[in-house]
C-alpha cells in the first residue's frame, strides 16, 4: 500500500509486520518515534509483540540479545550516545552470533553534544561484528528492514539499518508499506540454531583462550565477509517479489563513459542526484551509494569504480587524526587495482550541517586537484567560530 | 517542484501543518515531501518546515533556501530577516495576523502577500489558538495546489473524529476570508 508516512512511522510499521516477540529500547532522539510508533501499535492491538521498557541502551541491548537467544525474534533501535553505551554488548551480540535488527537514526555524537545527523555513531562500532546497510530514503529504509530480518536468521549475524536521523526519520513522503501477507511470504518464522533449552544446556560467550580465540575471531571475519551473498540474495528475492531492489551492495547511477565519480552513504545520494541534473548536466558522472558498508564490499566496489579516473568519497563523519572513514577503506580496497582512481576525500553534513546542491560541484572541483586530496571538510564556513575559550 | 517554508514557534504545530500538507498533496495525486528544519525544538523557539510538491518523486534531502512560498505563523518572526530570506522572485507570502484584522503588505508585494487572523479563527473554531490549521485553508484557496477536501480527509486520518472536524472547520472559515487562485499563477508556473 502506497501512502505518505514519517519515515519513523513507515519503519515501526514494517517493524511489525515482521512480527518482532520482543522489542527493548530506551528513547533517544531521533529515534524515538520509531519505538514509540512500535508501543502504539502494539498498544493499539495492531501487533502482537512484548515491548520491555528498559533504564538505559545498554539494557535495552542486553534484552533484545536474551530474548534472541530464548527463541524470539526480537528488534531494537537507537542513535548516537545509545549506539556508544551499547557498544559492549553489541561486540556481545556479533560474538555470540546472535541473529538482532537494529535501526541507527544516525546522529552525531558529543561532544559538543549535538542531537542531529551525521554517521559517527555507525561508524563508532564498524568493526563490532555487525552487517551495516545504509538506506537512501525512506522506501530503501522499509525496504531493507523487512530484508534485515531474513538476513540476520540466515547468517546468524546481527544487522544494523542505518537510516539517517530526522532527514529520513522525520521525513514524510510516500512510501509503499509491504503488505503483511508479501513479508510472511519473504520471511519465515525465527529460528536460531542455538536456542537455549535447559533441556539440553549450553553456554552462549563463554571464556576462550588463546587456544581458540584466534579461530573464532577469524571465523567472524570470514563470515560476515560471506554474508555479502546473503544481502544480495535478499535483495534479489524481495525484488522477485515486490518489484524493486534496496540497493544491494552498492548502487550506482551515471553513464558508463564518465572519468568521475562520486560515493556516499545514506539520504545525500538523493540530492546529488539532482544536483548532477540540473548544476552539472553536461557532465558525464558516476553516484554512488554503498549500502552495504559492513562487511566492506571491496570486490564490488572495484567494478564500480570501473573506468573512473578520480573517485569523491563523501561522508558524514570523521576520524580525528586519521580523516574520512570511508575514504580511508575505500582507499584500502582499491589499493594494488590496476588504472584504479584517484581517491579524494570529502567530510560535509556534520552535525546537522544542512548538505545543498550546490556540494557537487564543489566535490568535482576536487577531482581537479594536482593530487589526490587526502581530506577536505569541504563545508567548513569560512569565518569559523571563535576558538573555544579563546578569549579566557 | 513548488518549494514553500513554514516559519513559527515551537509548538505552534509548524511541523503537523507540513506533514498535514504534504499528505493532502498525496491524496490529491501528488509527491509530497516534508521535514522540520534541524535547529532548537523548544517551545517558542522560531523554527521552520518545508514541504515540497512534484508531480514526480523529489529525491533531493536538502532545507529549501529559496522557497516560492512562505507562510509565518507568527506575525513577530516578521521582524527576523531569516523568514523572508531567500524568497524566490515573485513569490507569496501568507502571514497570520493573529488577532489583528491584516498586517499589510509591505512595499512592493501587492497581491503576492495574504493576511489572515489565522489564530482568532482557531480560537473560534478550533478553540485553541493554533493558527496551522487556518492557514493551511487559506494556502489551499489561495493556490488551488490541491482540494480542500484533501487537507480535510488528511486531517481526518490524522486526528481524532472530533478534533478533526473542528480543524476542518478552521480550514472552511480561513479559506473563504482570501481571495480564490489569487496565487494560482505560482502553482502553475511550477508545472502543478
Amino acid at each position: 500500500m502506497r501512502a505518505a508516512f514519517e519515515g519513523s512511522q513507515a519503519i515501526a510499521r514494517a517493524v511489525a509486520r515482521c512480527r518482532p516477540q520482543v522489542v527493548a529500547a530506551y528513547p533517544i532522539t531521533p529515534q524515538t518515534h520509531i519505538v514509540e510508533g512500535i508501543a502504539k501499535l502494539v498498544a493499539d492491538g495492531e501487533a502482537d509483540c512484548e515491548v520491555v521498557s528498559v533504564e538505559s541502551e545498554f539494557a535495552a541491548a542486553s534484552v533484545v540479545l536474551g530474548a534472541a537467544v530464548a527463541g524470539s525474534r526480537a528488534y531494537t533501535a537507537t542513535a548516537s550516545q545509545g549506539v556508544l553505551l551499547m557498544a559492549e554488548v553489541l561486540y556481545n551480540i556479533a560474538g555470540m552470533r546472535v541473529p538482532l535488527v537494529l535501526t541507527c537514526a544516525n546522529r552525531a555524537v558529543s561532544a559538543p553534544i549535538n542531537i542531529w545527523n551525521d554517521h559517527q555513531d555507525a561508524m563508532a562500532v564498524r568493526d563490532a561484528g555487525w552487517i551495516q546497510l545504509f538506506c537512501t530514503d525512506n522506501q530503501e529504509a522499509v525496504d531493507t528492514t523487512i530484508q534485515a530480518f531474513r538476513i540476520t536468521q540466515e547468517t546468524e549475524l546481527p544487522v544494523m539499518v542505518c537510516v539517517d536521523g530526522f532527514i529520513l526519520t522525520h521525513l514524510f513522503e510516500p512510501v509503499d508499506l509491504p503488505s503483511q501477507e508479501q513479508i510472511d511470504m519473504f520471511l519465515p518464522p525465527y529460528r536460531f540454531s542455538r536456542t537455549l533449552d535447559p533441556r539440553r544446556p549450553l553456554t552462549l560467550g563463554t571464556l576462550v583462550g588463546p587456544e581458540h580465540y584466534t579461530e573464532v575471531r577469524a571465523q567472524l571475519h570470514g563470515d560476515l565477509e560471506a554474508a555479502a551473498e546473503a544481502i544480495l540474495k535478499a535483495d534479489a528475492d524481495w525484488a522477485d517479489l515486490v518489484g524493486r531492489r534496496a540497493g544491494g551492495l552498492i548502487k550506482s547511477d551515471g553513464p558508463h563513459t564518465a572519468r568521475i565519480g562520486v560515493l556516499t552513504l545514506g539520504s545525500v545520494y538523493g540530492t546529488l542526484q539532482e544536483a548532477a541534473r540540473e548544476l552539472v548536466p553536461d557532465t558525464p558522472l558516476r553516484l554512488m551509494a554503498l549500502r552495504c558498508f559492513r562487511p566492506f564490499p571491496a570486490e564490488a566496489l572495484r567494478a564500480a569504480v570501473d573506468g573512473l579516473t578520480d573517485l569523491v568519497v563523501l561522508e558524514r563523519a570523521i576520524g580525528p587524526g586519521m580523516g574520512g572513514i570511508l575514504a580511508t577503506e575505500v582507499r584500502a580496497a582499491l589499493a594494488g587495482l590496476r588504472d584504479a582512481p584517484r581517491v579524494h576525500g570529502a567530510v560535509a553534513g556534520l552535525g546537522g550541517r544542512d548538505i545543498p546542491l550546490d556540494i557537487l560541484p564543489r566535490l568535482l572541483a576536487l577531482a581537479d586537484a594536482a593530487e589526490p586530496v587526502r581530506c577536505s571538510v569541504i563545508d567548513l564556513q569560512k569565518t569559523p567560530p571563535a576558538r573555544l575559550g579563546a578569549d579566557r | 517542484m513548488l518549494e514553500i517554508r513554514i516559519h513559527g514557534r515551537g509548538g505552534q504545530g509548524n511541523v503537523v501543518a507540513a506533514y498535514l500538507l504534504a499528505a493532502a498533496v498525496v491524496d490529491a495525486g501528488l509527491y509530497g515531501q516534508a521535514f522540520p528544519a534541524f535547529g532548537a525544538e523548544r517551545r517558542g523557539a522560531p523554527v521552520a518546515a518545508f514541504v515540497r510538491v512534484a508531480r514526480d518523486t523529489v529525491r533531493r534531502r536538502c532545507q529549501i533556501d529559496r522557497p516560492h512560498i512562505v507562510v509565518v505563523q507568527d506575525p513577530t518572526l516578521l521582524k527576523s530577516p531569516a523568514t523572508l530570506a531567500g524568497l524566490e522572485e515573485g513569490g507569496c507570502v501568507l502571514v497570520n495576523s493573529a488577532r489583528a484584522e491584516a498586517i499589510p503588505a509591505p512595499a512592493g508585494y501587492g497581491a503576492r502577500w495574504a493576511s489572515l487572523p489565522a489564530t482568532r479563527i482557531a480560537e473560534e473554531t478550533v478553540g485553541r489558538p493554533m493558527p496551522n490549521s487556518a492557514l493551511l485553508g487559506a494556502l489551499l484557496a489561495l493556490t488551488g495546489l490541491c482540494p480542500l477536501a484533501a487537507l480535510e480527509q488528511a486531517l481526518e486520518e490524522r486526528f481524532p473524529p472530533d478534533t478533526a472536524a473542528r480543524n476542518k472547520r478552521a480550514v472552511r472559515a480561513a479559506a473563504e476570508r482570501v481571495p480564490e487562485h489569487a496565487w494560482r499563477r505560482v502553482v502553475d508556473a511550477r508545472g502543478l
